[in-house]
């Protein structure tokens, strides 16, 4: 009983004091001039579907749950976005080359396609970031014709 | 002392969940030398482009020879192999030194070598239907990059008209017999000689 207690101290004192630790969030006031959705004209549906199943990870402005401020779980998400903002960031998206931007289309046209993106640990908390058929075929629709005018 | 060695283990077990992530596999593996042979050195004139020194010639040939052993890895359906080559292949872009080109063709080739680099990172951490995405952006990137650098060896742009839903896919290839990257054992010979280089 005593052992028990003891490490019941002992992880709510860590759990604690990790709460300190400061974590970068990945939070901007302003949507930046070389936003995918400023640099393109954007259809309304492909529009939402981009922005609630990808910017999370893939732009500078993530919209965190209250959960997601706790220790450790922010440490996991930092890494997770830095990853993922890393391969593509949307926010960035008028800074890519012609070629980058055919790339990155290519890219997310096999992964939405394959329904690797968005990953499953963020699709089962946020339901609704799971992408419809029909969305799906909207995305690849604009992505195609986007990549054809580059 | 237990309540020591108890810490520890929270500490330790803490510590590995922050770190984890979903790719830490960027290998290190190095076993690129960096020696650049002599032999190319009466060959210059072969280059399309008189700039460059023999240092940045030697990188552009390692550059095609990781590629094309990657292509064939790919050929055969190793995925293993094709990783490694990934990482090899990502290593000897990241030595690429544009300076000696016009500023034209050098911002080209910094783009071109970025993307490339990228592509090839990829492959290093992916299964194979993955590795074959990137490869075939990575082949158009190195395919760009040769028209601007040229090459020495003689190279056959292949070309595979079924492979991504029937938009086709390029490669560059030592022999002009067809080895399909795309498909492997699969389609082995599905493809075309597009062109000869040099």
């Amino acid at each position: 009983m005593k052992l028990v207690k003891i490490i019941s101290w002992i992880t709510l004192i860590i759990f604690a004091v990790i709460q300190f630790f400061p974590v970068n969030y990945n939070q901007s006031e302003t949507i930046p001039q070389t936003d995918f959705m400023i640099v393109n004209k954007v259809p309304a549906t492909v529009y939402k579907t981009l922005h609630v199943s990808c910017y999370d990870c893939h732009s500078n402005n993530t919209s965190y749950p209250w959960y997601n401020k706790l220790q450790p779980v922010a440490w996991y998400l930092e890494k997770h976005i830095d990853n993922g903002k890393k391969d593509l960031n949307f926010s960035v998206w008028g800074d890519y080359s012609d070629r980058r931007k055919k790339s990155k289309i290519n890219s997310i046209m096999n992964q939405i396609e394959s329904g690797e993106m968005p990953i499953y640990s963020y699709t089962v908390i946020h339901r609704n970031a799971i992408i419809s058929k029909s969305d799906k075929e909207a995305v690849i629709k604009y992505m195609t014709s986007l990549k054809d005018s580059l | 002392m237990r309540k020591v060695r108890l810490t520890s283990i929270m500490v330790m077990a803490l510590i590995s969940l922050s770190t984890m992530s979903c790719k830490d596999t960027n290998k290190e593996n190095n076993n690129d030398n960096h020696e650049h042979s002599e032999i190319n050195q009466d060959k210059m004139d072969a280059s399309n482009s008189a700039m460059n020194s023999n240092i940045q010639n030697s990188v552009e040939q390692k550059v095609l020879t990781n590629y094309i052993a990657l292509k064939d890895a790919l050929a055969n359906d190793d995925n293993a192999n094709a990783k490694e080559l990934g990482v090899t292949l990502a290593q000897s872009l990241k030595s690429f030194d544009s300076s000696g080109f016009s500023s034209n063709e050098k911002l080209e080739l910094i783009d071109i070598i970025e993307d490339a680099t990228e592509h090839a990172e990829h492959i290093g951490y992916s299964d194979i239907a993955h590795q074959r995405e990137h490869f075939k952006i990575l082949s158009k990137d190195i395919i760009d990059m040769v028209a601007i650098t040229g090459t020495k060896m003689k190279v056959y742009e292949h070309y595979c008209p079924m492979y991504d839903n029937k938009n086709g896919g390029a490669w560059l290839s030592m022999n002009e017999e067809i080895r399909n990257p795309y498909y492997g054992n699969k389609m082995l010979k599905c493809g075309e000689v597009k062109r000869e280089i040099n």
